[in-house]
């Protein structure tokens, strides 16, 4: 099939502009990814420089690739990062648009590339249990039920991936934190750090200058894990708690 | 040109059950306020690299935390699907130390060495305490204790897992360890920076030269330790189960600074991935293991059958290979095996799908007696990944699977301690070459790279480190670091300054074809006579005709991928001249010439129990091959069998 592409070229000779090319020869069983080294390619060819994306698993699980296509975090499929976008579902004579994610905590670096750190600053923060190696119990001495376990899994398949920052009209990052939050709220092993973990978490989410949430849901539309808006009213529940009895000692 | 000097893997005396309960009580240790003068780098923050980084930062060291990701979460290690290897005895199904320790031992064709895989057994169920503990979501039962499923090559169940995700699951955990420590501030991180270099002074490993990914500047890191945690190097094939950025040049950089590089020919192919589609195809996708649990592999019996939807052949002309060759193991025998059987029943004219290079991997058997909604919660995801990709439903239809590269066996050789032939120079994880011999077991990756980050490197890496307490923070000024910065920088301009016609990608497209035509699952002698010769071609024309395109000073990913594939073409030489070099088969080095009538691998005990290690001797010099001879005290070595 033939498709036309308007990509955010931002760096090097360009401004910030979309740029057009023409693809000719794109099979349907190609992935998106592939589809853009493609174009790479014949930009190389054509001593042009190639558009920068960021990936690296292209299954899906490490939360490198992003890409707004045609105005939707991580394109048309519900519950699918770019990477497994397949080029079936688009059809001969087609025009993609493809941005990069967008928001103020997220400067571009390039193209399509963004800044993602202010992720890991909100983990530094207090996503984490704090047990140092060889200081753990056997495995088996902190039973957890089933359905626990499972909630707290749906909560902790986020892969990191910034879309539901880029979905939200105020750039909120409150669906990355709350899953973190329920993640370990929910496990046993995360109840010493509870209040503290959350309150921290929060301060350093505003810091980083991420908007307010406005219940849009939109994050929850477009997160390629389907991480529940659930895990937002959770976070809320759990801040409140922990802003009227968290003691800093 | 064989010579033993140099390798000395540092066992421990004693009895196998105590040399590493001897060698903790004894280890030189550096006192905590000591530890504060300490600066260990550590490159890679994959599993390996993100629990030893974690475990040295909360032990007091100063630790620096380099990877070319843009967060440490991203590793490769987070693809991880089936599981995690520990002996719990958790089902009371007989499962111990000693059965890890063999298991692993006999998986890897006998060609591991006995005292750091016994360790590697011994501390496996630390591993997962230490994950639980960190809020690791481990599947459960009803009861609220652990759940385990069997893997390929083993007769137990003690493969732990979160899902379908447990690499991520684990690789989340390490790395919510790790951020406590950044945040603690033991740990220094550097995103977005690739080591180009190790920098070597008075022969020990001092510092790193990187290169910031985002400016192009070559940045100088000292320190007293260097430790490699920087995955495998698949893709050298091109075409791997890897992701996309996984590669060699930390490993191969200092493999030329002097580290020997081990048994680089030990190559794993894995049975069960989603088949080539096309020529544009950028990566393999792997189907877990796991799914050979419940999934039957069977082809036609008859070539003309080969085109027919597979529902419309009868039960009676199906071949269901690995059950009838192997009616021990059936479908769970070892990856080697399970991808030479596919392979062979493929060159026998019975593959289906378009290309005819696949088998059926069905699960109607599974769905009947167990129901769809168990198949369903056992691998939903597996399958749902399965549609999106090959755009047909396994509920309905049977997978279609073929082996593709997926783990390197091979890679820096260590001592028992973890360090390379360079002092102070440490490698762990996937990149090094120690506890799977010449084929590993599905999901003990993870708990290999979580082995030597968490519980062995802490403790060996303090031995070296005791000597180092009086040294003071290592000067970056030096000439040495100065040499190696302007070694890095020479390279960059000379590739930049090549300006010929053909993509950086072109060229790893064509190496991988060599190695995978030549290196892959089968190998000759004659094949890998011709791949030497074509890689050498390769990397002449490679170097004058190669275009990168833009400039050093900014992000640049192309000449990112330029210098790694640089180093792919070095090694794969490498790994080509080590598989001529060994005239038998064993685990996953497969040469034609050495099978028994059967068609399985035979080993040559006599001339190859040993580790092999080369030696760089410099540009175009044949490298020198040492041997480390592997001595069984323990277990009786014998032709592995599945049947
Ligand atoms: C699809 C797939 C599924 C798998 N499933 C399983 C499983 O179920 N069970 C199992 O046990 N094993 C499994 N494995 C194998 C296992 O995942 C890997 O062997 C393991 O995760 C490797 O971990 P690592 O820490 O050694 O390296 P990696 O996770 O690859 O990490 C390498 C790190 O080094 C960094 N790095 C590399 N070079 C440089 C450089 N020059 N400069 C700076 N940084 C650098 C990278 O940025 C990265 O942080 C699987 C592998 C694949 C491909
Ligand atoms: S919540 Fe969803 S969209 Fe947001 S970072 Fe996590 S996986 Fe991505
Ligand atoms: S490239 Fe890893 S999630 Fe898309």
């Amino acid at each position: 099939m033939k498709l036309t592409l308007k990509i955010w070229r931002q760096g090097g000779k360009y401004k910030g502009e979309f740029v057009t090319y023409q693809l000719n020869d794109v099979n349907e069983h190609m992935s998106f990814l592939e589809m853009l080294d493609v174009l790479n390619e014949q930009l190389v060819h054509q001593r042009e420089e190639p558009v920068a994306f960021e990936h690296d698993c292209r299954e899906g699980i490490c939360g490198t690739c992003s890409l707004v296509i045609d105005g939707r975090a991580h394109g048309p499929m519900k519950g699918t990062t770019t990477c497994q976008v397949h080029m079936r579902h688009y059809k001969d004579g087609d025009t993609i648009v493809i941005e990069p994610f967008r928001a103020r905590a997220f400067p571009v670096i390039k193209d399509l590339v963004v800044d993602r750190s202010s992720f890991d600053r909100i983990i530094q923060s207090g996503g984490y249990v704090s047990v140092n190696t060889g200081q753990a119990q056997d495995a088996n001495n902190i039973p957890i039920g089933k359905d626990v376990a499972g909630k707290s899994f749906d909560a902790a398949a986020c892969i990191g991936c910034g879309a539901c920052v880029a979905a939200c009209p105020n750039a909120s990052a409150m669906l990355f934190t709350s899953a973190k939050i329920s993640h370990l709220a929910l496990l046993p092993q995360g109840q010493v750090e509870r209040k503290q973990r959350v309150l921290d978490m929060v301060a350093q989410m505003d810091l980083e200058g991420f908007g307010k949430c406005s219940n849009v849901t939109a994050c929850e539309a477009e997160c390629p894990k389907e991480i529940s808006v659930e895990n937002i009213a959770r976070m809320n529940r759990e801040y409140m708690a922990a802003s009227f009895t968290a003691e800093k000692v | 040109m064989a010579a033993e000097s140099k390798l000395n893997s540092k066992v421990p005396a004693g009895t196998l059950t105590d040399k590493w309960k001897t060698y903790k009580s004894t280890a030189p240790l550096v006192s905590p306020n000591n530890k504060r003068r300490i600066d260990v780098i550590v490159v890679g923050s994959g599993l390996a690299g993100a629990s030893a980084a974690a475990s040295l930062g909360e032990l007091g060291y100063n630790v620096k935390v380099f990877t070319f990701h843009d967060s440490p979460r991203r590793a490769h290690s987070i693809a991880a699907q089936g599981g995690i290897n520990a002996a719990k005895n958790y089902r009371n199904d007989g499962d111990s130390v000693y059965r890890l320790f063999y298991e692993t031992i006999k998986g890897g064709d006998y060609r591991a060495r006995e005292g750091n895989v016994h360790r590697l057994a011994e501390v496996s169920g630390n591993i997962i305490d230490q994950c639980v503990a960190q809020g690791v979501p481990f599947a459960r039962e009803y009861g609220g204790l652990l759940d385990n499923r069997s893997f390929g090559g083993t007769q137990v169940s003690r493969t732990f897992y979160a899902r379908g995700q447990t690499g991520q699951q684990l690789l989340i955990g390490a790395y919510q360890a790790l951020s406590r420590q950044i945040a603690a501030g033991t740990v220094t991180m550097y995103n977005r920076h690739e080591m180009q270099d190790v920098v070597l002074v008075d022969g020990k490993a001092r510092g790193i030269i990187a290169r910031n990914l985002l400016t192009g500047e070559l940045e100088r890191h000292g320190g007293h330790a260097v430790v490699l945690a920087s995955g495998g190097y698949g893709n050298v094939f091109y075409l791997s189960t890897n992701a996309m950025m996984c590669n060699v040049t930390a490993a191969w950089r200092a493999h030329r600074r002097g580290a020997y590089f081990a048994n680089p020919c030990y190559t794993q192919i894995h049975p069960t991935c989603i088949p080539v589609s096309g020529d544009y195809q950028s990566k393999l996708t792997l189907m877990s293991e796991s799914l050979r649990n419940d999934g039957r592999c069977w082809v036609p019996k008859k070539a003309e059958d080969c085109k027919k939807h597979p529902n419309d052949i009868p039960e009676a002309d199906r071949d269901y290979y690995l059950e009838r060759r192997y009616p021990a193991f059936g479908n769970l025998v070892p990856r080697d095996i399970a991808s030479r059987a596919a392979k062979m029943v493929c060159d026998e004219g019975r593959g289906v799908g378009s290309t005819g290079l696949a088998v059926y991997l069905d699960f109607a058997d599974a769905i009947n007696r167990l129901g769809k909604d168990v198949v369903e919660a056992r691998y939903g995801n597996l399958f749902e990944m399965y549609e999106k990709i090959a755009g047909e439903n396994p509920y309905e239809r049977p997978m279609r699977i073929y082996p593709a590269v997926h783990y390197t066996m091979g890679g820096l050789w260590v001592d028992y301690e973890l360090m390379t032939t360079v002092p102070g120079l440490y490698a762990a994880g996937e990149a090094n070459f120690s506890d799977h011999g010449a084929n590993r077991l599905g999901a003990s990756a993870l708990m290999q790279g979580l082995a030597d980050g968490y519980f062995v490197l802490p403790y060996t890496i303090g031995s070296y480190l005791s000597n180092d307490i009086r040294t003071g923070a290592i000067s970056t000024d030096s000439p040495e670091f100065e040499a190696a910065e302007k070694d890095v920088n020479d390279r960059i301009q000379r590739l930049m300054g090549i300006g010929g016609k053909q993509s950086v990608e072109s060229f790893h497209r064509r190496l991988g074809k060599i190695m995978w035509d030549k290196c892959g699952m089968a190998r000759n002698e004659q094949g890998l006579k011709e791949a030497i010769v074509e890689i050498r071609a390769l990397r002449a024309e490679y170097w004058k005709d190669v275009f990168v395109p833009g400039s050093t000073s900014e992000y640049n990913p192309e000449l990112e991928k330029a210098l790694r594939v640089a180093d792919f073409m070095e090694l794969g030489e490498l790994m080509c001249m080590d598989a001529l070099d060994r005239k038998e088969s064993c685990g996953g080095h497969f040469r034609e010439e050495y099978q028994t009538e059967e068609g399985e691998a035979l080993r040559d005990d006599k001339d190859f129990m040993y580790a092999a290690a080369w030696e760089w001797k410099g540009e175009d010099k044949e490298q020198e091959l040492h041997k480390e001879k592997l001595e069984y005290e323990v277990v009786k070595v014998s032709q592995r069998s599945y049947k």
